[in-house]
């Protein structure tokens, strides 16, 4: 069986800096995959790239068996593959449910796309409390789940989540690993990049360890979980 | 004449003028952050292609024959520029600095100008304005106000225009996009929208109420000339700023505002003990700047400007 993703020797540069240099890796379908590394590893930059916000330099994405070169950001949300993106990016003077419904943006099933709303406050209670309300007044918490919200209701293949537990308190943070753990366990495809590398290693069941541009060091998330050179790393062990 | 009344009528016909071109400029900046100062020009040849119709016309015709052909003729010249300048001006230079854009629209506006200027250019005649034609009845009487037969094609036209954009915005899918698309354009693409394509929608409709205003300018005053463009598109941008710029609603309220202060200064600053040179129509722009430097000194966002924070 081929993999829902694969990455092939995947370079992005901005300008002359090279920020991703030649990465590869794959995510099968029900796996959650995790990137983890330091800021400034190229995780981000990777994701953008994955979902044509950024074009790369060379290298192969193949995404349910077809290549992406070329094929600009709306359309790539259209194959299957949904992006929440670092720093949540939610739209601010829409309401929590016009940003639901921009999440199906391209979907025509309006019965459909009610359920999955109505999915998404089951999820997120606090979101259909304050269903009317501008997403710009929602706590970063809130903001996070709305954007996790936004990007599953376009039903993805695979679902891209950019450092969703980023500044959250850790009540919060870990409201929302609870979440990510609960897709996983309905059989969403995740690609989860975090550098909170305790919590994602933890759910995922492969991990990459990304430092300035390259993968380091793959392998499962227990794996990984258990290296020493990760725990000294990542996990703040001596 | 001179009442308040009709002080305040001719503000408010000035001033939904300067709103429908106003919305151009408001709308594209609030997509792409871009100042179209060619925006004026496109103004000015909605109006030229308006009348280009009507020359086209066989002579005689009913005006009410005339009007919706000029006016589907101007939207056609004034969208059609619009539209090529996005595509061949602008979007090449997106992700340009910020002064590049600018200079070509300054370029734009200018080329357009002076090919307006040779193609209704007549062999000894100085005079750049071009004889518009009128609609067929006289003044209207409306108790101690007159509305001229040209400021009734504005009252009809102007609240129908943006009461129709209105519900575009809120209540279409296409309208939701734009909104999204002017929040956050890189997300509004994680949706599926194709963020060019708003873009270029955008110019569009700015393009035809520049259209509509310039058809309005030519039943207001007469004629329409190669250069009409310049001053009322910095009204408009003025107007635009008022109001708040990116916001739609803002661009229609500034321009009523601009235009109501306009006829009230130049019809009593005069009046003002030691102001008595102020006084009259050729004062009128300066009224509109100091309202312009007044409102970038005490509300930089303009009067309805974003009311939420993006929290981050």
């Amino acid at each position: 069986m081929t993999a829902l993703l694969e990455v092939e020797d995947l370079r992005v540069a901005y300008g002359k800096i090279e920020a991703v240099k030649g990465i590869s890796f794959s995510v099968e379908a029900g796996q959650v995959v995790t990137l983890i590394g330091t800021n400034g590893a190229g995780k981000t930059t990777t994701l953008r790239t994955l979902s044509g916000l950024l074009k790369p330099t060379s290298g192969r994405i193949v995404f349910d068996g077809k290549p992406l070169s070329g094929v600009p950001a709306h359309k790539i949300v259209a194959l299957g593959l949904a992006h929440s993106p670092e720093g949540r990016h939610i739209f601010p003077r829409l309401s929590i449910t016009e940003n639901l419904q921009l999440g199906a943006f391209l979907r025509k099933d309006k019965e459909g796309i009610e359920k999955d709303i109505q999915r998404a406050y089951d999820l997120f209670p606090i979101l259909g409390e304050r269903r009317k309300q501008a997403a710009g007044t929602l706590s970063g918490g809130e903001q996070q789940m709305l954007a996790m919200g936004r990007a599953l209701m376009s039903r993805p293949k695979l679902l891209m989540l950019d450092e969703p537990s980023m500044g959250l308190s850790p009540i919060m943070m870990q409201k929302i690993m609870a979440t990510i753990a609960e897709l996983k366990s309905q059989g969403t495809t995740i690609l989860l990049v975090e550098q909170n590398a305790q919590a994602a290693l933890s759910l995922a069941d492969q991990g990459h360890v990304m430092e300035v541009g390259t993968v380091v060091l793959s392998g499962t998330g227990q794996d990984l979980l258990h290296d020493e050179s990760v725990r000294k790393a990542y996990l703040g062990e001596d | 004449m001179n009442t308040l009344p009709q002080q305040l009528a001719n503000g408010l016909f000035l001033g939904s003028m300067y709103g429908l071109i106003a919305i151009g400029y408001t709308m594209v900046y609030g997509i792409v952050q871009l100042i179209n100062f060619a925006h004026g020009e496109i103004f000015m040849t909605g109006g030229f292609g308006a009348l280009t119709v009507y020359l086209a016309l066989p002579d005689g015709i009913s005006m009410w024959i005339a009007l919706p052909a000029m006016l589907i003729g101007g939207a056609l010249v004034a969208v059609l520029i619009a539209v090529g300048a996005e595509r061949f001006a602008y979007r090449p230079l997106r992700g340009a600095p910020r002064l590049a854009p600018l200079i070509t629209a300054i370029g734009l506006s200018l080329a357009l100008q002076q090919a307006v200027f040779n193609w209704y250019h007549v062999d000894g005649d100085a005079k750049s304005a071009r004889v518009f034609p009128q609609l067929p009845f006289g003044p209207l009487h409306l108790g101690s106000v007159t509305v001229q037969s040209g400021d009734v094609f504005l009252i009809i036209a102007a609240p129908l225009c943006m009461a129709a954009l209105a519900f575009f915005v809120r209540l279409s899918r296409t309208g939701r996009a734009m909104q999204a698309t002017a929040q956050d354009p890189d997300t509004a693409q994680l949706m599926g929208i194709d963020t060019n394509r708003i873009i270029v929608i955008a110019f569009a409709i700015g393009g035809f109420f520049a259209a509509v205003a310039g058809v309005s300018y030519g039943l207001k005053y007469g004629s329409v000339s190669y250069d009409m463009g310049f001053l009322a598109g910095l009204k408009a941008f003025t107007a635009a700023v008022l109001g708040g710029i990116g916001n739609i609603y803002g661009a229609m309220l500034g321009g009523l505002v601009l235009g109501v202060a306009e006829a009230m200064a130049t019809a009593y600053i005069a009046d003002v003990p030691g102001m008595h040179q102020l006084g009259g129509g050729s004062w009128a722009p300066v009224w509109a700047f100091v309202l312009l430097i007044l409102v970038l000194l005490f509300r930089p966002q303009g009067l309805l400007g974003e009311r939420v924070a993006d929290r981050a």
